[in-house]
């Protein structure tokens, strides 16, 4: 037994040792978003099928979280790439600066957010001030602010049916509620609102008429399967994926379909991007073939594999130029 | 005072108000009896119901469906001396192309390049590499179908009606668009009950929104478009040829009427993809395998490649970083405050705080340790190294404890006599105490790991949610562990993964089942009473 725990802790003494002089990283790292993460592995796994080298590790660390890793400094230790379903910040760019990091921003394609219900339901037709309507805390009533006082469909317009208004959607903490938020909420935002309390817009009800239901999107896929008269909000992919089950409503007079959001009409879209960092080029093996996978017509092309695992395409024009940008790793502001 | 007395007791115990009481004391202790089974049923319930679905839901992900195509490998497609630099997928896109000489046009060849697995061209390439006598032949490979078009194979995405015999049928053409003749109406009937749409002049329309009406006729396959009545009984129709017929069948034979009830448009796949995957089916080129890829390959963005060896590999490291590092802690910490340590108020402060330690949030052992081991010491993220440490912190109260608890139950009987024939307090111990401990200690460890096994939020903060693909080679390589491959898994869009996230839990709590057997055989085996 003595032998036993004598042997076992000069194993673990070895192991903590090891780690300190850890060799070179051969293996691409890759954080942020997890809006882009599903694009970003596909992508990933296609370069190490390649068999040249190892397959990339992308963890999903939500934007933010990743941009402050990517920022902080240069090194092994650091990760070579972030996904973002947002542009950088002025902030967040100060920092990589002030950190030696030159970020190379990649414009990857678009992200439609839909908001679906059951195939059993009635399809609705709505606009984004019906949204707001619907969805948010403070609405104006005679020139009034007060509590949202709709509690159906129909109150908040008589052509819409009757039904208990009901939505499921994701929690303050995603980036997918941020860009609903900015893209329909503000937009639509009604002035005496506005005129109230500047954060009046971006506040949504908390009287259970949107209903928090976590970051698992499958989740919200599986209620409203079970009730044909709910709403959820998520991003295109999980239409796309769900389609035998679930309808997009039309916002606008659009409707969601790949086609409506690569063009621009779908007024529910955001742009996802990738940064690389241009320090790690040429220290890390395969950075530079990421990007050229990454930007090959054969994976973010209309009929590349990221369409088929939900990304909406650039235009060709604008596919060109990132293209060629991003392969001449031209950074930002350098 | 004794006749009180006397009177009072009997009086107490046998009057009606007494029996009463005892009656109503029995009628509780029944109602607690039926609450408590009633409560055991329904936790036993929960349970099945719980298992029931995920067993249910996990088998179709143990056996995956496989096309075995002839492949051309002349040296016009591989390069005999570059074998590796190919196009192997554009070889098997060709390779079922050649089962269907008639699907032309981009998209119809891009409808039908989809029935195969991406991942069909990493495989030749392997099968190539491990047999370069393969070059120069037309060999028989078998890869992997697309998810979707497994699903479909394994009944889970459309659900076939019943198929009718008809007969007295025409086609005016063996290829694209044709009319149709049918000898008797009640197709009209059926495709009224298929919810096709009535339109002017009384034409049906089968829509994406209706049942799709198939006919196998002379060799081919027609899919129905429009009905309508016929002068002089019987009806018409209009159909695209999916499957050229063998000869134009103007004079009338018999066909057989295929419905698929679920409507196109609430499907994941088309006509179309059905009848090739039956084309194939039927040529006997389809096979049904055991899902050795789920089980031996890493993870990956295509449900029907997507393996859980990695995080098996990964739990496996992180759980021996995990046990090298709080096996041999724990115990010695144990030893010497239960065995050495003086009984003052710091010794009693440390085992205060070693209990309170045991129900710390898991999370915060993760906070620790990317404060400690990631930002402080800079150890690679991802790593099962770092994911051990992390666990062995949050593990070592509880071997702390139950170790303690072991040490404790040996007899002092033995220490007094190891000493009197005069060994050392460390020879006691060592020799005579901490064996008679062990199977205490063991169990206690074993139910410390298996709860570590399945630990997801500490490892969050120390990037093991990641998608990796590589199985993990060694300690600090990147790695995901078991339960957090099924927390990936489960927020995947594509309905294949849901499968494997069911099948991936099987495979966990099949761990915890082995590692809580494990702990009552060693129990068993080395338990000692006294």
């Amino acid at each position: 037994m003595k032998k036993f725990v004598l042997s076992a802790s000069a194993a673990a003494l070895a192991l903590a040792a090891s780690a300190g002089v850890a060799a070179a990283r051969d293996q691409i790292q890759i954080v942020g978003s997890s809006t882009v993460f599903p694009f970003t592995t596909a992508v990933a796994e296609k370069l190490g099928q390649t068999g040249k080298f190892q397959t990339p590790v992308v963890e999903s660390t939500g934007t933010g979280g990743g941009m402050k890793l990517f920022c902080a400094g240069v090194g092994e230790s650091t990760p070579d790439f972030t996904n973002a379903s947002r542009a950088i910040k002025d902030s967040e760019l100060e920092t990589c600066k002030g950190n030696g990091v030159t970020p190379v921003q990649i414009k990857v394609g678009f992200d439609g957010i839909v908001i679906a219900n059951s195939k059993a339901g009635a399809a609705l037709e709505l606009t984004k001030e019906q949204i707001f309507k619907a969805l948010a805390k403070n609405v104006e009533v005679d020139g009034k602010v007060v509590a949202n006082p709709y509690m159906t469909w129909a109150d908040v317009d008589s052509s819409l049916p009757a039904d208990k208004i009901e939505v499921l959607g994701p929690p303050p903490t995603s980036g997918t509620r941020d860009a609903f938020v900015e893209l329909v909420m503000e937009e639509a935002c009604q002035e005496a609102v506005e005129a109230a309390n500047e954060k009046a817009c971006t506040e949504i009800r908390e009287d259970g008429g949107y209903v928090e239901a976590g970051e698992n999107d499958n989740l919200i896929v599986q209620k409203l399967e079970a009730n044909p008269k709910a709403f959820g909000i998520f991003g295109f992919s999980f239409l796309d994926q769900n389609a035998d089950k679930l309808q997009g409503s039309k916002i606008g007079g659009i409707e969601p379909t790949f086609d409506n959001i690569a063009s621009g009409d779908y007024g529910v879209s955001r742009s996802l991007y990738i940064y690389a960092k241009k320090e790690h080029v040429g220290v890390i093996p395969g950075m530079a073939e990421f990007i050229t996978e990454y930007t090959s017509d054969a994976a973010w092309g209309p009929e590349g594999y990221l369409a088929d695992k939900g990304l909406i395409p650039l235009p060709d024009a604008e596919r060109a130029t990132q293209a060629e940008d991003a392969q001449a790793l031209k950074g930002m502001g350098s | 005072m004794t006749d009180t007395a006397a009177t009072v007791s009997t009086g107490l115990h046998t009057d009606a108000a007494a029996k009463a009481r005892l009656k109503g004391r029995y009628a509780a202790e029944m109602r607690f009896k039926l609450l408590g089974a009633g409560a055991v049923a329904l936790a036993a319930f929960f349970l099945l119901l719980l298992l029931s679905t995920i067993v249910t839901k996990a088998l179709p992900a143990f056996h995956q469906h496989y096309v075995t195509l002839p492949v051309n490998l002349s040296a016009e497609n591989v390069n005999p001396e570059d074998p590796s630099s190919a196009n192997h997928l554009g070889i098997i896109h060709d390779a079922l192309s050649n089962e269907f000489p008639t699907a032309t046009g981009r998209q119809e060849r891009r409808l039908l390049r989809g029935l195969i697995s991406t991942g069909a061209g990493v495989i030749l390439r392997e099968e190539i590499e491990a047999d370069p006598a393969l070059l120069g032949q037309t060999p028989g490979i078998s890869v992997p179908l697309d998810d979707f078009a497994d699903l479909y194979l394994k009944g889970l995405l459309a659900k076939s009606g019943e198929s009718r015999e008809l007969s007295g049928v025409t086609v005016s053409a063996q290829e694209g668009d044709v009319d149709l003749g049918f000898a008797d109406s009640t197709i009209l009937e059926l495709a009224r009950g298929a919810r096709a749409v009535e339109g002017d002049g009384g034409v049906l329309r089968m829509t994406s929104g209706s049942d799709s009406f198939l006919l196998d006729i002379a060799g081919g396959v027609v899919k129905l478009t429009e009905l309508a009545a016929a002068d002089g009984g019987g009806a018409s129709g209009k159909g695209i040829v999916y499957e050229p017929l063998t000869e134009a069948a103007t004079s009338p034979v018999a066909a057989t009427l295929r419905t698929i009830v679920t409507a196109e448009a609430n499907r994941k796949i088309t006509d179309r993809e059905i009848v090739w995957l039956d084309r194939l089916n039927a040529r006997d080129l389809i096979e049904s395998r055991w899902a050795t890829l789920f089980f031996f390959t890493g993870a990956s963005r295509e449900p029907e490649l997507a393996g859980i060896w990695g995080a098996v590999i990964g739990s496996a490291l992180t759980m021996l970083v995990t046990l090298a590092l709080s096996f041999p802690i724990g115990v010695s910490a144990a030893i010497y405050l239960e065995e050495f340590a003086p009984k003052n108020r710091i010794t009693n402060l440390i085992e205060v705080n070693i209990n309170n330690l045991a129900a710390v949030p898991s999370i915060v052992f993760g906070l620790l340790g990317l404060a400690v081991f990631l930002n402080w010491f800079n150890l690679p993220r991802s790593a099962p190294l770092v994911g051990g440490m992390v666990l062995a912190l949050m593990t070592l109260p509880t071997i702390i404890i139950a170790a303690r608890a072991a040490l404790r139950a040996v007899p002092p009987s033995i220490r007094e006599a190891a000493l009197g024939i005069g060994a050392s307090k460390v020879q006691t111990i060592f020799h005579h105490v901490l064996p008679l401990a062990m199977p205490g200690i063991m169990t206690g460890t074993i139910i410390g790991m298996a709860q570590a096994l399945g630990e997801t939020a500490p490892l969050l903060m120390i990037g093991m949610v990641a998608f990796i693909v590589d199985i993990p080679g060694g300690f600090t390589d990147a790695a995901t562990v078991l339960p957090v491959q099924i927390y990936m898994w489960s927020d995947f869009p594509e309905p294949g993964f849901q499968q494997k996230t069911s099948a991936a839990i099987l495979i966990l709590l099949g761990f915890l089942v082995i590692m809580n057997a494990i702990a009552v055989v060693l129990r068993k085996r080395f338990e000692r009473r006294w």
